[in-house]
């Protein structure tokens, strides 16, 4: 069997998720609450400070929209929270019991942490169906997916989130032949089938026509509640037309956090963007 | 104590010596020519004392030709003609039906004799010794320090009294340091047969600072017993000063041992280093594959070999004319390539890798067929060749030491085109920043092509150096791959400070496992060591940062 | 990888089929021809031609396991001929035991190069090799193991690209190297040759020939099936996922080392199995079969047929190597630039390889996942 993923306690025996969740209901109510804690974390590439002592707690539920200029560090943040990029100091922990920095990439989606990257990332060679079908939850190993065949309930909910995503019509279709709003919804419905906790979502809209933004708020909003969802974005419309709260990043370090009108209004703020 | 031969010829050489340095700090006018041509034609006949009488008097002459004549004598080559006359032969070879004849005076031809008509002038050891002497202190007088040491080595294996007491005095006139240790070993060394016990002591003192093997093997025979079991040398305390001496002179031998090895590291890293930088600003600069990387080196070598065609009598020239010619041979080949075929895979590496290779296989296939599949020698110029001796443990070879040199010129060199220049800012531009670069106006396509043309170049440079080194034939380039391969992906791609110290650190590491574990066995462990490196390290000793290098 | 190639989804059910169908032509109707028809026969087929062709079969295995790797894992590896050596290695070591006290030096246990260095004993690795489960053991274990040590050491530091193209290299060269020297036992420069026979079976005869040729078809056969299985499955997609965006597929939840790993030692055992079907055939390995070019040579086999579909790598192999046979022996100075410059001209104009010229009918693999 597979070497170092019983080495590292992450191959099937280990179910995060009902660890995560026997682990938060033993938890004193007053320390339970965050679904997501980054405490402290720097990074730093070449002297470089990319997060300074960069602080952010996430409820669980909660829709969180990140803005900030160019450089404040909004992806490297998302870069340490999936495993990407290690922290020189801090901390992460997904819940009261998931030490992230414990973990790397494959472990930490395991867990229940999605990602939607920048750029819109699909398998291009693949059909939109295999797209989500390896987004799906459960056998992650070698040997488990060598056997796997989709059960039932596999495939209706593939074909309920090709509904959401709107693209019935292209399932067969590879990637590589998608527009690039179609790769911003496969790329959204791969994330919906991995069915995670936290959402990081990378400026879902760049590319989208205002009908699809529109409907890509609707989306997100929809997910809150059920999931906790981190959305970074430039748009400042769709930010004001999702987020209940804001943060705003600057040189690595949160400067302003609270609802879009707070934010707006915020001194600091408009200095940075205004550069007053 | 070993016994030592005495005799009255002994004291008569010190005599002659004696008598020999007297003449010599006199000054003497010259005998006329008619005497000692009397004197000379008499030696057929003379008796040893007579003879030993004219040696004395020809060296108190200074007369121009005596030391061809005394090295004439020593070698057997002096001969008295049926008519008496005394002649020099020119070579005595018993195969010649005759000999061609130098008269010993005035040194010109003196026509031919057979070797019947012809009576050697025979010489017996103590003549010998002292005409060796005579011609030793002729050596001594040279101006030349190179000649002076020579002719104190040369009297090591044959030290007497004599000769000790000509070392003494020179010792007292010579200027040059070297010379003068070189005399401290040859007396010392001749201490140690000596009777007294203080001057043998005194003796192994002084020569357990020296370096050379004889001295060491010399001091190692003071401790070996004889076969009656006693010790050859008979006082304890030398022999434990001896052993001090060995030990000494071991520790330094080992150091200098050290040294050379690694200087064999450096040599052979430059040589890597060398063949790697081409490929470095290909690879690292370009992110370009190049697999025919090997064949353009390749075709620098065949650029020397012919340029050396072309001038058969400039040697030396020809090498230094070459490295240009071979720069824009290959250059010009790598413009083509990138033009013709890597233009067009940019972006795509392992396809990069795949084209490259096919061409590659053309350019061997081209070289076997213009000038076969055979080996081709290419000369090493004359100032290429020899050793420079720094000391009795450690001799450096030339050619060696120029490869470093070279290299290290091409580094600088390259160096400075990259930083200092406009076209290097520019190869650098679009190497982070392609479609920046080309919004500042930096037309990309013409850097490519210069930046393949470069690093190509520099392996057709690359390519001169080897051929000074190795054979050269189709398959050069091949042997030479791998090696450079590793190189850039040890030191870090993009870095050309990472391939230096890549390349020297991996030549140092195989010329000190070389001894425990041989050569081939040497150079896999290297390669496996390498191979966990990578895969310790993935990107190399100095690995590219920032955003761009997530591209690679 | 920069600029988008479009990939051929895998092999369709219909070129399963055709594959296989002409492997089993070539199964039966080899044999009838080498053996039945008489030599006189303009039909008959030269037992040098069969042996040749079993050598075709070999290579073509050898193609899918870079095939494998490559076209749909992405990992370009430049040291499959190191696995084809070593399997061919160890069925070379059974057939050295096996010629017993036949050898020139007339030793009952020792292979004659043993003799000839004044060895006194067989070293312990050699021990076994009389047996031929232990050595069919063998040839598959021995690649297996190198591939699990070097994948696991690679893989889990993500060494990709080029980079692990040119350790791959190196690892096959590094081997090279050691096998070359005497002191490793394995029969140094020379390798092994002068085999007698196979299971009893007299290696010469034409028989023994054709049943030669018959289990490369079925290893063939076997290996392209087995292959095919895995592309199809999830974790086919899962590889090819990798192949297009390593990072996204560990972002999923998939340990992609684990993948790339399994499907590394699966391809080295095929290489093997191919090396170890090989040496019978033609009757001699030595070290340069380790060489550095050997691997590239598959890499362009892989690229000619088209990579991303296993019949295309086969059919890539004996196309490449049937012309191969034919230049050298009619025009030898010719056969390195011809081999150069279809390197040059696949990659610059037939990225999909042949199998992108062929019109054949784009019909996916089976999906699995479309419901019914």
């Amino acid at each position: 069997m597979n070497t170092w993923t019983n080495a590292t306690g992450n191959g099937k025996a280990t179910d995060w998720r009902a660890l995560r969740e026997a682990a938060s209901r033993r938890a004193p109510p007053e320390l339970a609450g965050k679904i997501l804690y980054v405490e402290g974390v720097t990074v730093s590439f070449d002297g470089f400070k990319a997060l300074d002592h960069l602080s952010l707690y996430v409820d669980p539920g909660e829709l969180r929209c990140i803005i900030g200029p160019n450089g404040a560090g909004k992806t490297t943040m998302m870069d340490v929270i999936t495993g990407k990029t290690r922290p020189d100091v801090g901390s992460v922990w997904f819940g009261r019991s998931v030490d992230l920095l414990l973990l790397d990439e494959p472990a930490i989606a395991q867990v229940g942490i999605g990602r939607k990257f920048q750029k819109p990332t699909v398998f291009e060679q693949l059909t939109v169906v295999e797209n989500l079908e390896l987004s799906l939850p459960g056998a992650k190993t070698f040997w488990r997916t060598l056997l796997a065949r989709p059960t039932a309930a596999e495939r209706a909910r593939i074909d309920e989130t090709l509904e959401i995503i709107g693209l019935t019509g292209q399932r067969g279709l590879t990637g590589s032949v998608l527009s690039h709003g179609q790769k911003q919804w496969l790329e959204i419905g791969m994330l919906l089938m991995q069915g995670p906790e936290l959402l990081l979502v990378d400026e879902p809209v760049a590319g989208m026509t205002p009908q699809e933004t529109e409907r890509t708020a609707e989306l997100l909003l929809s997910l809150a509640g059920k999931h906790s969802v981190v959305v970074v974005e430039h748009d400042m419309e769709f930010v004001r037309s999702i987020a209940s709260r804001v943060t705003v990043l600057h040189e690595g370090r949160v400067l302003a956090e609270g609802d879009m009108d707070q934010v707006q209004n915020d001194p600091k703020v408009i200095e940075v963007y205004l550069g007053a | 104590m070993t016994a030592r031969p005495r005799g009255g010829w002994r004291r008569l050489t010190l005599l002659l010596v004696a008598a020999l340095l007297a003449t010599a700090v006199r000054a003497v006018a010259q005998a006329p020519d008619e005497e000692m041509r009397a004197a000379l034609d008499g030696l057929g006949e003379a008796g040893f004392a007579d003879k030993q009488a004219f040696a004395e008097r020809l060296v108190a002459s200074g007369h121009r030709s005596v030391r061809p004549l005394l090295e004439a004598w020593l070698d057997d080559r002096l001969y008295a003609r049926a008519d008496k006359r005394t002649v020099i032969v020119k070579a005595v070879d018993e195969r010649l039906a005759t000999y061609d004849l130098v008269d010993p005076l005035t040194l010109a031809d003196a026509g031919t004799g057979a070797p019947a008509e012809l009576t050697r002038i025979g010489t017996n050891n103590q003549l010998r010794r002292a005409l060796r002497t005579a011609l030793a202190r002729f050596s001594f007088a040279s101006p030349d320090k190179s000649v002076r040491l020579a002719a104190i080595r040369q009297m090591l294996p044959t030290l007497d009294a004599a000769t000790v007491e000509l070392l003494r005095h020179r010792a007292t006139a010579e200027t040059d340091a070297d010379v003068q240790f070189e005399i401290a070993t040859a007396i010392a060394l001749a201490a140690l047969d000596g009777d007294d016990v203080g001057a043998r002591r005194a003796a192994v003192g002084t020569l357990s600072s020296r370096l050379s093997s004889d001295v060491r093997n010399r001091l190692a025979a003071l401790l070996e017993k004889s076969d009656d079991g006693g010790y050859l040398e008979g006082d304890e305390e030398v022999r434990a000063a001896a052993a001090a001496a060995i030990a000494a002179i071991d520790g330094r031998r080992r150091i200098y041992e050290g040294i050379e090895t690694l200087f064999f590291g450096v040599s052979l890293g430059s040589v890597l280093v060398l063949v790697a930088i081409g490929l470095a600003i290909t690879f690292g600069v370009m992110g370009v594959i190049n697999m025919a990387h090997g064949e353009l080196m390749m075709l620098g070598a065949y650029t020397t070999y012919v340029v050396q065609t072309l001038l058969p009598e400039h040697v030396g020239a020809s090498v230094l004319v070459a490295v240009p010619a071979a720069f824009v041979v290959s250059g010009a080949v790598g413009v083509v390539i990138e033009r013709s075929i890597i233009r067009f895979l940019y972006g795509r590496p392992l396809e990069t890798l795949l084209a490259t290779f096919g061409v590659s296989l053309v350019l061997q296939q081209t070289v076997r067929s213009l000038f076969s599949a055979n080996n081709r020698a290419v000369e090493t110029p004359a100032w290429m060749s020899g050793a420079w001796q720094i000391n009795g443990a450690l001799a450096i070879t030339y050619n060696r030491l120029f490869i470093v040199i070279f290299t290290l010129g091409v580094f600088a060199l390259l160096l400075a085109v990259l930083k200092r220049t406009r076209v290097g800012l520019e190869i650098r531009a679009v190497s982070q920043n392609r479609a920046m670069a080309r919004a500042m106006g930096i037309r990309s396509e013409w850097v490519d092509a210069l930046t393949f043309g470069l690093g190509s170049g520099i392996a057709g440079v690359a390519g001169v150096a080897l051929s000074q080194l190795t054979n050269v034939g189709p398959n050069l380039g091949q042997a030479y791959i791998i090696d450079s391969f590793m190189v850039v992906v040890f030191g870090g791609v993009g870095n050309l400070w990472g391939t230096l110290i890549g390349g020297m650190s991996l030549g140092i590491v195989n010329k000190i496992l070389e001894p425990y574990a041989g050569a081939v066995l040497g150079k896999i462990l290297v390669l496996v060591g390498l191979i966990l490196f990578i895969q310790r390290r993935p990107r190399g000793l100095f690995p590219p940062t920032g955003r761009a290098a997530e591209g690679m | 990888m920069g600029a988008p190639l479009r990939l051929l989804p895998g092999d369709s059910r219909g070129a399963a089929a055709s594959f296989l169908g002409l492997l089993a032509i070539i199964a039966i109707t080899i044999p009838i021809l080498n053996l039945a028809v008489p030599a006189s026969s303009p039909l008959h087929v030269s037992t040098y031609a069969t042996a040749l062709i079993g050598k075709y079969l070999c290579y073509a295995m050898l193609a899918l396991a870079v095939d494998l790797v490559w076209g749909f894992c992405g990992i370009l590896s430049l040291g499959h001929a190191a696995f084809f050596a070593l399997g061919g290695y160890a069925m070379g070591m059974y057939l050295m035991r096996q010629i017993g006290p036949r050898g020139v030096y007339g030793h009952a246990v020792l292979p004659d190069f043993m003799v000839f260095l004044n060895w006194q004993e067989l070293p312990w690795f050699w021990y076994g090799f009389n047996h031929f489960p232990v050595a069919v053991v063998m040839m598959a274990l021995v690649p297996a193991l190198l591939a699990l040590v070097f994948g696991w050491l690679a893989f889990r530091s993500r060494v990709t690209g080029v980079y692990l193209s040119i350790i791959t290299q190196a690892l096959s060269y590094a081997l090279m190297l050691a096998f070359f020297r005497n002191d490793m036992g394995f029969g140094g420069n020379n390798g092994f040759t002068d085999f007698k026979d196979l299971l009893g079976y007299d290696l010469q005869r034409d028989g023994t020939r054709v049943v030669l040729l018959v289990c490369s078809a079925v290893a063939l056969g076997i290996s392209y099936l087995a292959c095919r299985a895995i592309v199809a499955s999830r974790a086919g997609r899962v590889v090819r996922a990798i192949r297009d965006a390593e990072s996204r597929t560990r972002f999923l939840g998939y340990r992609v080392e684990s993948f790339k790993l399994w499907i590394f030692v699966f391809s080295a055992v095929i290489a093997g199995v191919a090396g170890a079907l090989y040496v019978p055939q033609v009757g001699i390995i030595n070290p340069s079969e380790f060489a550095p070019i050997n691997s590239i040579e598959v890499v362009i086999w892989v690229a000619v047929g088209g990579r991303g579909t296993l019949h295309g790598a086969a059919l890539g192999a004996v196309l490449v190597n049937f012309t191969k046979t034919y230049f050298t022996g009619a025009l030898p100075e010719v056969w390195l630039y011809a081999l150069g410059t279809l390197f040059v001209l696949v990659t610059l104009f037939l990225p999909r390889g042949l199998m992108g010229i062929v019109p054949l009918r784009a019909a996916a693999l089976p999906e699995p996942v479309e419901a019914k």
